[in-house]
Parts: structure tokens; sequence; C-alpha cells
């Protein structure tokens, strides 16, 4: 396949930025989206070019470091990560539009890296249960019920990547902050802290400089691992139940 | 300089400070003995820890917890994505929840038989013994393993044992393992007992007085290089296996803070052991930058097979029952399709030379799931292992309900490390290792779903006990005064290495380096390896580093985000570390779980071991690139489990 790529360009978080168009040529429908990028960038160093900037780790899409709006899609066209995309997905001379996640709370480091600190920050304001080493009961003294236990997992799935505030009109962290309060507020583990948690990482979130919600529901399409947006939902319910008991 | 291959044998290991007495008692002895450091007096000390993986992570948060100051690295943008989260299968722990028979007991005999005998009995006891009680942690984390309908926690079998012992939740335990890990971090990070440097990468390690009181470090943003204090390092940076260029660790994933500890100091141990994989997606074409892992859970109710014809290349559904052949089953009837890791790559490898693999190049073998469908139905498959189906579907094209799914061995983890007592300290006083950086527990293949349980072993209990220890014993009352001459040392040594990446200008791209040096140990020191392939191999290696230092071109400088000059720094200790993992493999005259020597084998094939010669922890010393170096035996001691040869027949 031949493709024209064009491709946010930007030196670091101060300079400016701007599209770059590149051509690329043998393509095949096997690689992955990183690995036609890998070859770009080949030939971009080969040719004295500073290679284009990506975060990229795991590829198999679990660790959420791959983070690109293709054509105007969080993670591209497919409903996965960016590095479980594959050329097959596009056609031989497409026109490729690569950018970084746009949002005020994600700032962009270099090219097609951004600083997601925020999310990090977001679960250290609330987003655990406290249960220091070696205070743990027997695993078996609480039985969990299934649908609960499913529940937690599902949302527990997320993977961090921010594509959820890329697909969102408001740049919101919503979709994010409420699966990791709705993971931990299901389990029994988690309930001695259920109240603090929500208002705490709600809290966190908002100062951090992302949007509102608006229920577009963006975010939950975008999102790799399948974040259901009645999360978001769940999470305002949380929320209300917290500020009425902890105002008791 | 000497002939690389002429090493010299010192000393061997004798303390390995595991305490005498009934294995059973060791590690209670060994925490009663250590000494302790008073509540008060913990925060005035200082521990770095290098990466946040479930070792890592663990660690930190523990140590937090206990009052050390901890200051924390990781070279991702977050804690949470190192690559301990792409763990997929689960957890052992000898809970005995089945009733089916399990104990302590049975786990460590379990792991010092399926490492081949070659791990230290003491460390393998111990893990077992702490398994129990990392599920209880977990579980009180919130981590959502798999429960059944009346709430309790599930369990499934895994590769090279007969119980049911391993904890799961669905294909992604080792994500929520390290989520639980990274939140109980970010709790001792909100509370200002971490210190987290996120995007900074330790490229040395700083020993004052033959103690190890800090790193040098490369802010990976602004390219600044910094140095970090403390009265302890920890390594938890994780194995060395994207030496071969293609495996299933993740790409930024490097051996680069264990071998400047190496060269530092450190002894580094058997690293001719590693881990090929048997259930891997088989790679496409040239442009491959990693390989993707299947669990090997899959292994518990899919089917492997190839045609019994050499160069039958119809598809897998004209091919009649009778016309396959479902070899593991066939050679190993008691084991079956769950036979140890090592021995389900070989045969694979096997079946694939002899001219039966399936799918482009003839590198492939069917794992199917007809059989499966066809007893539990598709919903209840669907459940277990839908998003490993889904994932397949997403990287071939195939839908792997429909068709077998192909696989094929690739490298998945290293056993070996840098060599560490009983604990887990390295031959550095205050440089310990954990997780898949040292070399402890697995001995010469490691048993499915260990891996999580020993990093979580390390970090969450084992470290954070014996380091009281050294820190009781070794107060450090004064600070490293950063104009000490070791110190401007490390700093200089770093900044001109990587001034020289950038100032050669050459004509090969660090990734063209990287794939020759890979294809080089996959070929010569990947599933089977002989003298011959091996004296090529280490003919070759000096001649790559030669050319690199020659030919490699790195775009940028080195004051900003520079992801070619972190690639290319890597692949420096790459081309080291690759020569000591050849000559270890060459030393080693036997075969012996992932290690096997074509010269050494069984009448039918099997790898056999040479007990009488190379019953020992190969534990080297490094002397100077491309010098000789010195080899340490650590002889090993089996009181308890009688080393046999392995049957899975």
């Amino acid at each position: 396949m031949k493709l024209t790529l064009r491709v946010w360009r930007q030196k670091n978080a101060d300079a400016p930025g701007a599209m770059s168009t590149y051509e690329v040529d043998g393509i095949s429908q096997d690689m992955s989206f990183l690995e036609m990028l890998d070859t770009l960038n080949e030939e971009l160093i080969l040719a004295g070019d500073d290679p284009v900037a990506f975060d990229h780790d795991c590829r198999e899409g679990i660790c959420g470091a791959c983070s690109l709006v293709i054509n105007g899609d969080a993670h591209g066209p497919e409903r996965t990560t960016t590095c479980q995309l594959h050329m097959r997905s596009f056609e031989d001379g497409d026109t490729i539009d690569i950018e970084p996640w746009r949002a005020s709370a994600f700032p962009v480091v270099k090219d097609l890296v951004v600083d997601r600190s925020a999310f990090d920050r977001i679960i250290q304001a609330g987003g655990y249960i406290s249960a220091p080493t070696g205070t743990a009961p027997e695993a078996h003294a609480t039985p969990v019920p299934k649908p609960d236990a499913d529940f937690a997992f599902e949302h527990a799935e997320c993977i961090g990547c921010g594509a959820c505030v890329a697909a969102c009109p408001n740049g919101s962290a919503m979709l994010f902050t409420s699966a990791k309060i709705n993971h931990l507020n299901v389990l029994p583990q988690g309930a001695p802290e259920r109240e603090t948690r929500v208002l705490d990482m709600v809290g966190q979130m908002d100062s951090e400089g992302f949007g509102g919600c608006t229920l577009t529901g963006e975010c939950a399409t975008a999102c790799p691992k399948g974040i259901p947006l009645p999360s978001i939902s769940a999470m305002n319910k949380e929320w209300l139940r917290a500020t009425r008991k902890v105002r008791r | 300089m000497t002939d690389y291959t002429h090493y010299r044998t010192g000393a061997p290991v004798v303390d390995t400070k595991a305490p005498e007495g009934p294995v059973a008692e060791r590690w209670d002895t060994r925490r009663f003995q250590a000494k302790l450091v008073n509540p008060a007096n913990r925060r005035k000390h200082t521990v770095i820890v290098v990466g946040t993986g479930l070792a890592g992570g663990s660690a930190g948060a523990t140590l937090a917890e206990q009052g050390y100051h901890v200051v924390q690295f990781c070279f991702q943008d977050s804690p949470r994505r190192a690559h301990s989260v792409a763990a997929q299968g689960g957890i052992n722990a000898a809970k005995n929840y089945r009733n089916d028979g399990d104990s302590i007991h049975r786990l460590f005999y379990d792991t010092v038989k399926g490492g081949d005998f070659r791990a230290r009995e003491s460390n393998v006891h111990r893990l077992a013994q702490i398994s129990v009680e990392i599920i209880d942690q977990c579980v009180a984390q919130g981590v959502p393993f798999a429960r059944e309908y009346g709430g309790l926690l599930d369990n499934r079998s895994f590769g090279g044992v007969q119980v049911s012992r391993t904890f799961y939740a669905r294909g992604q335990t080792g994500q929520q393992l390290l989520l639980g890990a990274y939140q109980a971090l970010s709790r001792q990070i909100a509370a200002g007992n971490v210190e987290l440097h996120a995007r900074t990468e330790m490229l040395d390690l700083i020993v004052v007085d033959g103690k190890a009181r800090g790193i040098v470090a490369r802010d990976l943003v602004t390219g600044k290089i910094d140095t970090y204090f403390a009265d302890a390092v920890v390594l938890a940076s994780g194995g060395y296996g994207n030496v071969f260029y293609l495996s299933t660790n993740a790409m930024n994933s490097n051996a680069t803070a264990v071998w400047r500890a190496h060269r530092r100091g450190a002894y580094f141990a058997n690293p001719c052991f590693t881990q090929i994989h048997p259930t891997c997606i088989p790679r496409t074409g040239d442009h491959q930058s990693k390989l993707t892992l299947m669990s090997e859970s899959l292994r518990n109710d899919g089917r492997i097979w190839v045609p019994k014809a050499k160069g039958d290349d119809r598809p897998a559904d004209e091919i009649p029952e009778d016309e396959r052949d479902y070899y593991l089953e066939r050679i190993y009837p008691a084991f079956g399709n769950l036979v140890p890791r090592d021995i389900a790559s070989r045969a694979a490898k096997n079946v694939c030379d002899e001219g039966r693999g399936v799918g482009p190049g003839g590198q492939g073998v069917y794992l199917d799931f007809a059989e499966a469908i066809q007893r539990m139905g598709r919903d209840k498959v669907e459940e277990k292992y839908g998003n490993l189906f889904d994932m397949y579907a997403r990287i071939t094209a195939e839908n792997p309900y429909e068709t077998p799914m192909r696989i094929y061995p690739a490298v998945h983890y290293t056993m070996g490390g840098l060599w560490v007592d009983y604990d887990l300290q390295t031959t550095i006083p205050g440089l310990f290792a954990i997780g898949e950086a040292n070399f402890s527990d697995h001995g010469a293949n490691r048993l499915g779903a260990s891996a999580l349980m020993q990093g979580l072993a390390d970090g969450y209990f084992v470290l954070p006990s014996t380091i009281n220890d050294y820190l009781a014993r070794n107060p450090h009352h004064e600070a490293v005064d950063a104009s000490h001459p070791v110190v401007e040392e490390a700093v200089a040594d770093t900044e001109d290495r990587l001034n020289l990446l950038l100032s050669v200008n050459g004509d090969r791209t660090p990734d063209s380096f990287h794939r020759e040096i890979g294809e080089l140990m996959w070929e010569y020191c990947g599933m089977a390896r002989t003298e011959d392939g091996l004296r090529t191999a280490l003919d070759r290696i000096p001649r790559i580093r030669e050319e690199f230092w020659r030919r490699i071109k790195v775009p940028g400088t080195g004051d900003e985000f520079n992801q070619s000059l972190e690639k290319a720094n890597r692949i420096v200790d790459y081309l080291e570390l690759a020569e000591l993992m050849c000559l270890d493999a060459l030393h080693r005259a036997e075969s012996c779980g992932g290690h096997f020597r074509e010269e050494s084998q069984t009448p039918d094939g099997e790898a056999a071991r040479r007990d009488e010669e190379f019953s020992y922890a190969a534990a080297w010393e490094f002397s100077g690139t491309g010098e000789a170096p010195v080899l340490h035996k650590e002889d090993l001691v089996f009181e308890y489990v009688h080393p046999t040869q392995r049957s899975y027949a």
C-alpha cells in the first residue's frame, strides 16, 4: 500500500505545532498502525530528519500508552487501541491524518506524545482501597456475589489511555473517573471509603481542568475496553449519595 | 584482550544467607534473625526503587507504608503501564480451595521440578508459603478475580501441574494485579511517602565505598541527567527478553538497569536461562515489531495438532481427524496439552522442523477449540477466553471460533538475572533485585502463572522484611556528596556514552542493529543450542558491536525528548549482554529446562541434565567489555526434592 500521512509535528510543549505531510510506500496490510509509523521513522532517520515521537509500549492493547487521533477518531476507525489497529482497515492511496490527544488537561510533550499525569493524580486522590500489606483477612472471608465481581471487573478493565477525554467535545474525564469509582465502590472491600473516594476523585478531576459531561457518549464509543456510558450515571448517583451522607 | 570464551572460574559463592534447619521454617527463622529498624527511624532512610511493575510497585508501596522514604522511577509516562500489565493467564497460590490435593509443599515441589532442578530450594519454598498471603492481599485491595456463583474465588489449572491453583481475572490477571499495586503506590504518593519520577530512566548505578548509594537517571522529556542518592537501591526493572528483538516483552522493556549494575560489580546469574513460550501468534513479515502471546490457559481447552503428513497444505477443516497428529497428547499422555512451556515449545519446533508446520512459512501449529466448543458450548468458551479470541482475530483477521488458531513459540521471560542471596541482595551491598530482574526462583524453566506470584512475593513480602536488616546494620549517617569522584565518574560515563551515540552519525538506524543482534540470538541462542552455533554467535557479536559504534545514526540531541537515543543506548547494553548469554549457554554443556543443548539429550529427544557437573547456578562477574568474565558457582543442594529426569509422559 502507498499512503499519504499528515502528521502533527511539535518540537516541545512550548513550540507551536503544525501538520506535516509524508508519503510511505510498501506498507503491508498485516502491519499494525504503529509498525507503519516505525517504517516512516526508519526512513526519516536515514534521511537525517527527526522521527515522529509517539507513545507506545506493550503493543498488545493493554498498557494504554498508545494514543493517536486518526482521521479525527481516537485510536482510529476500529474500536480498539492504536497498537491493535491494522493497516487492513485502510485502502491503498488513502490520506491519513494523525494527531495527538487534544485536551487542555493533556498538554503536548512532543509531536504525538501528551502528558496524561492528570489521570494519575485522580487515582492518587482516592482510586484505591486502603489495605496496607499484611493487614488482609483470608480471601474467602468475604464472598463477593458474582454479578458484583463481574461489574467490578468490567470497570476495572480501563487501561487509562485517555481516548475518552480525546473523543469528548468537552475534554471530560468522567468515563475514566467513573470506571475506577464503580470498580471499587461495588466491592465490599471498597465500602469503608465509598463516599470519600467519589468526592475526592471528582474534586481532583475538576481541578485538573477536564471539561464537564454533557452526555454526548463519544467517550464510551471511543473506549477500546468498552467501559459503558451508564458508568457515568452510576458515578453521579454515588456522588449525590455521598454529598448527602457526608453533610449529615 | 583475552578470548571471551576463555573465562576464569573464581571462588564459589558460599554464603546464600539462607538459614539452616527444616525448609519450612527457614523464612520464619530469617525474619526473626533480621534486625529491625525502629518505626521512628524509618523516615530517615531513603530507598530508591527502579521500576513500577508488580515487584517494584508492590515494594515501593509496602516500604512507604512501613515508613521509609521511597524515591521511585519508571520510564513509562505512568507507573500503571509497566509490562506486568500484559500478563494474561493467572497467579498461582497453594490455597487448596479445590481440595484437590494441593499444598505449600506441592507448589514447592512442582516449582523445583518444573525449573528442572536449577533453583535454590530455600527460596522456592518461601515463595510457595507466601503465595497464600498474596491472594489475601490482592483481594483486600479490590482485585476483581474471577468468582463462582457462590461468590468464592474460581481457579483453573496451568501447564506442568495436575491441580487447579491458578487465580485469574479473565485474560487480564496481570493488569488487575498491577493496578492493585499501582493503586497502593498511588495512595503512598498522595501521602507524600513516595516521590515518583515518571518518564525517567536509570542509566547507571552509583557505588560509594563498596555500597550501592544511588543512581544516575535521565529525564526522558528534558534529557537532563541527574543523580539520586539513597541508603539502598532496589532494581525491579524486569527481564531482558528484548535482547532477541522479537519477543512478547513491551517495546521499551530493557536490560540497562541490570546490566549497568552488573558492570558495577553485581554478578549476573544463569543468563542463558530464557523461556520460549509455546503459544504466541506467528510473525507475519519483516515489519514485525513484537510478538503477542496467547495465554497458556488456552491449553486447558484447546488441542494442539499438526497434519500427520509433511507439506500438507490443505485448510485445517479439510484435514480429517485421522490425518491429524495431536502430538502433545500422543507423546505426553499424562499431561497432554498441559506439559511445561519448554517441552511444549520444543515439541512445536520439532514438528515444524519435520516440515509439518502450518501457515505461512510452515512456522506454526494449530491450537484448536472445535472440541471445546462442542463440549462446553460457544458461550462458555467465550466467557472464559473471549478477550483472547478477540485479540487473535484482530491481529490475524481470522475467526478462532471457526478456524483453529495458529501459534508458534516466542521469547517470553528470562529466568536468569542479577544473582541474589536469600535476602534478594546482589553481590553489591545495598543493591537488591526483585521480580524478573533477579534470577532466583524459577531455575531453568518457569511454570505458568508463577511470574506474577514471584513478583508480588518479592515486592509485598520478602524485600520489605529483608531490607530492614541491611538498613539496620548499615546506617548511613552522611549523605553522599554529589562531588564525590565516583559520582562524577558515573555521570561523566553516562554523558560520554550518549554524546558518542549522537556524534557517530553513521548510516544505520538503532532498530537495524537491534534486529540483527536479535536474529543472531534467536538462531544460535534460542530454542535449541549447539556448541558450534554458540561459537559462531560469540565470534559475530564483537563484530556487530564494532560496527555499531562505527555506523550508528541517532538523530536529534541529548537535551530533548529523543526516543531514538533511548533505543540506541539500550542496544549498547544488549550487545554486551548477548555475549554473556551465549557464553553461559556454551559453558553449560547440558540441557535443562529452557536451555536445550542438542549435544545433551535423551534417546527420545528430551533434555538430559548432567547433575554431576552442572548442579549449580552460574554467577558471572564482569571484567570489561569483550573481556572474559569470571564464573562463580553456587552449588545447588537438594534436600527435599530429589533430582530426577523430569517426566510428563
